[in-house]
């Protein structure tokens, strides 16, 4: 009992629980209690009606009134949603302590559905319904291992499989290939090298040997600035090792005196400050951690220079 | 036999969002007073009651509640275990008979003592559905999500709430509620808007037959009709995106031309689905009062229902309205009343 409240205005209140200490006993009959008796087996069964339909799960008599037949039919186990509302933050006396559906399930061959949850994944509490759950979706039971011949002894249902995750990964050991190997001997002494084609006269900074626009072999080796513009860029937003931060800027760079632009990170500026014809410079790691990688640089940073306009950059996008 | 039955006064509490203190029986006894009062009458031909002994907690509570009333010497005396209008429709079906002339209903529930969602678990079939644990609001999300699959809008709902919500604003005895915010599920596709609140309250509605009606009232209600359909229990079995009992009993009560409709309608997709069921053509007005949305004393919201439609003929607003009242889990179960001056 409450004890005596200070202040009479305060109202008495006192906790009060209605149980029946174990539960109601309750016979089944002989029509519900075939139904818990093949689901403790691992079996779902509807009733035939008098119409020919099949009740599910099964009852006495059907919507209609019509006493059911002693037919008993296999049903499922795959079954379909014929409604759903979404739990996303489950209660004391619900089946599951996560963001779970209650469904309707009309298993295949049944006229008529089950109520029953539906467990479509791990979320986080409050989430939104997912995508995926929808009226029509198809659906199994999952059986408890201990069965005791009640609803329950269905855990849950569960979506039928529609896509599973596949490992993937192989392991190589790549070799740069001669023009690369040459391009990044030279990153490692602090240089930029490129090929002039002597066909069309453009130069492709790192070189790859030919020239991809005339199809010719290339050899006059070019040494290019680590400054250039900025063509066009785009802003990340998921980590990377390699990035400042997050917002991160990986950009197109045209380097002074190349005539292919070159993708690298640009820091040392807000993300919503970058544009196109940016000048940038390049910032080398200090030259003791210097390898025969890109690496050295560790990105591109602004000079503070006028911007190019954009003519100057357009047939370079 | 076959009397006309009206509706000659109606008294209701200012519906709490919270437990104001008083037991259920303190809840309802200013009700009683005041309806004997309107109709100066002490004692009736019949008296019949609607509650709801799970919502106290205590078996026999509706008893106490007689002493609101005073059955000494002892009165002819009914009960319902559903709400107030399944206790009027008693009571009419009573005053058919033809010996007695007054009857007195009433319904009363305090749902802020326990939890409503989960009590209403216990009214479910305990073989397939209860040991499941579904909520109230869990199964009502299920009947809205089959509604919107039938080609309805959550934004649909969305308005019914706001409009309920606004009308309870200007109703004195229904809850003071914000306009529907962008808030979370409750239950997906439901959100807390589209959700009756949670209410404690009472009401008390004086029936009276033939020439008795009419000295009792200057502009009696008259029940022109009334039928209650029950359907199939089991959820599975019923096409939940309409609902067959509402339009059977709107049928066989004869709702057509009506230009008021109290609506008992729990969830936003309910009344969208009631309108459809009965019929009710674009003008009508529905829930003026804000209906559930904006005040839900369980036991007693049904028969508000049929006493806000005979207000409006009571004060000579109207010609025609009528009250609903639903049952059981999404909408299992309805009755239907039509009201005339």
């Amino acid at each position: 009992m409450p004890s005596e409240p200070s202040d009479r205005s305060e109202p008495l209140v006192a906790e009060h629980v209605l149980e029946f200490p174990g539960g109601y006993t309750r016979s089944v009959g002989p029509v519900i209690g075939r139904f818990l008796t093949e689901l403790r087996d691992g079996r779902l069964v509807g009733v035939r009606t008098a119409s020919g339909g099949v009740l599910f799960p099964p009852a006495e008599y059907d919507a209609d009134g019509e006493a059911v037949t002693d037919e008993y039919v296999e049903v499922g186990p795959g079954g379909t949603v014929t409604s759903w509302s979404w739990v996303s933050r489950p209660r004391a006396t619900h089946p599951l302590d996560r963001p779970f559906a209650w469904a309707l399930i009309r298993p295949d061959g049944a006229d008529t559905a089950l109520l029953h949850a539906l467990d479509v994944g791990t979320f986080e509490p409050g989430a939104d319904p997912p995508r995926s759950l929808r009226t029509g979706m198809r659906v199994r039971p999952s059986f408890r291992a201990e069965r005791t011949g009640s609803i329950r002894d269905i855990a849950c249902f569960r979506p039928d499989v529609t896509m599973i995750t596949a490992p993937s990964r192989a392991e190589y050991r790549l070799n740069a290939g001669r023009a690369l190997t040459r391009f990044l001997d030279g990153v490692s002494e602090g240089r930029l090298l490129g090929h002039r084609c002597d066909v069309c006269g453009k130069v492709y900074v790192p070189m790859r040997g030919l020239c991809p626009v005339d199809g010719v072999p290339t050899t006059e080796e070019v040494e290019v600035a680590d400054t250039g513009t900025v063509t066009t860029f785009a802003v990340n937003n998921i980590p990377d090792p390699r990035a400042p931060q997050v917002p991160f800027v990986s950009a197109y760079i045209l380097l002074d005196g190349s005539d292919i632009s070159l993708l690298a990170l640009v820091a040392g500026i807000d993300a919503d400050r970058v544009r196109m014809g940016m000048r940038v410079k390049a910032a080398w790691k200090p030259r003791e951690e210097w390898g025969r990688t890109m690496e050295n640089i560790r990105w591109f940073e602004p000079t503070g220079e006028p911007d190019v306009p954009f003519d100057a950059i357009k047939e370079y996008l | 036999m076959s009397r006309d039955v009206a509706v000659v006064a109606f008294a209701q509490t200012k519906h709490t969002g919270e437990d104001a203190g008083l037991t259920e029986v303190e809840l309802l006894a200013p009700v009683i007073t005041e309806i004997k009062q309107a109709t100066g009458l002490n004692r009736f031909g019949f008296t019949c009651s609607g509650s709801l002994d799970y919502l106290a907690g205590a078996p026999f509570s509706f008893v106490s509640a007689l002493d609101t009333v005073g059955a000494w010497p002892p009165i002819s005396e009914s009960h319902v275990e559903m709400d107030g209008a399944w206790a009027l429709y008693e009571a009419w079906a009573r005053l058919r008979h033809g010996d007695v002339d007054t009857a007195l209903v009433y319904g009363f529930g305090k749902s802020t003592q326990g939890s409503l969602r989960e009590l209403m678990t216990l009214q479910l079939d305990p073989y397939y559905l209860a040991p499941l644990g579904p909520d109230q609001v869990s199964l009502a999300a299920l009947q809205a999500r089959a509604f919107l699959d039938a080609g309805h809008k959550e934004d649909d709902l969305r308005a019914v709430a706001a409009r309920s919500r606004a009308a309870g604003r200007a109703n004195p005895y229904a809850l003071d509620l914000p306009d529907p915010a962008d808030e979370g599920y409750e239950v997906a596709p439901l959100r807390p808007h589209d959700c009756a609140p949670i209410t404690d309250g009472a009401a008390a509605v004086v029936l009276a037959a033939g020439d008795r009606a009419r000295e009792l009232s200057e502009r009696p209600a008259w029940i022109r009709g009334i039928d209650h359909r029950i359907e199939a229990h089991s959820l599975g079995a019923r096409d939940l995106s309409r609902s067959e009992s509402a339009a059977l009993a709107a049928e066989r009560a004869g709702a057509r031309d009506v230009e008021v409709a109290e609506l008992h309608a729990q969830f936003s997709h309910e009344e969208l689905m009631l309108r459809e069921a009965i019929g009710l053509a674009d003008g009508v007005r529905v829930n003026p009062s804000g209906g559930p949305l904006a005040a839900n004393p369980v036991m007693a919201t049904g028969l508000i229902r049929i006493g806000e439609a005979a207000s409006w003929i009571h004060r000579g607003e109207a010609r025609r309205t009528l009250g609903h009242a639903a049952s059981g889990p999404c909408l299992q179960h309805n009755l239907v009343c039509v009201l005339e001056a």
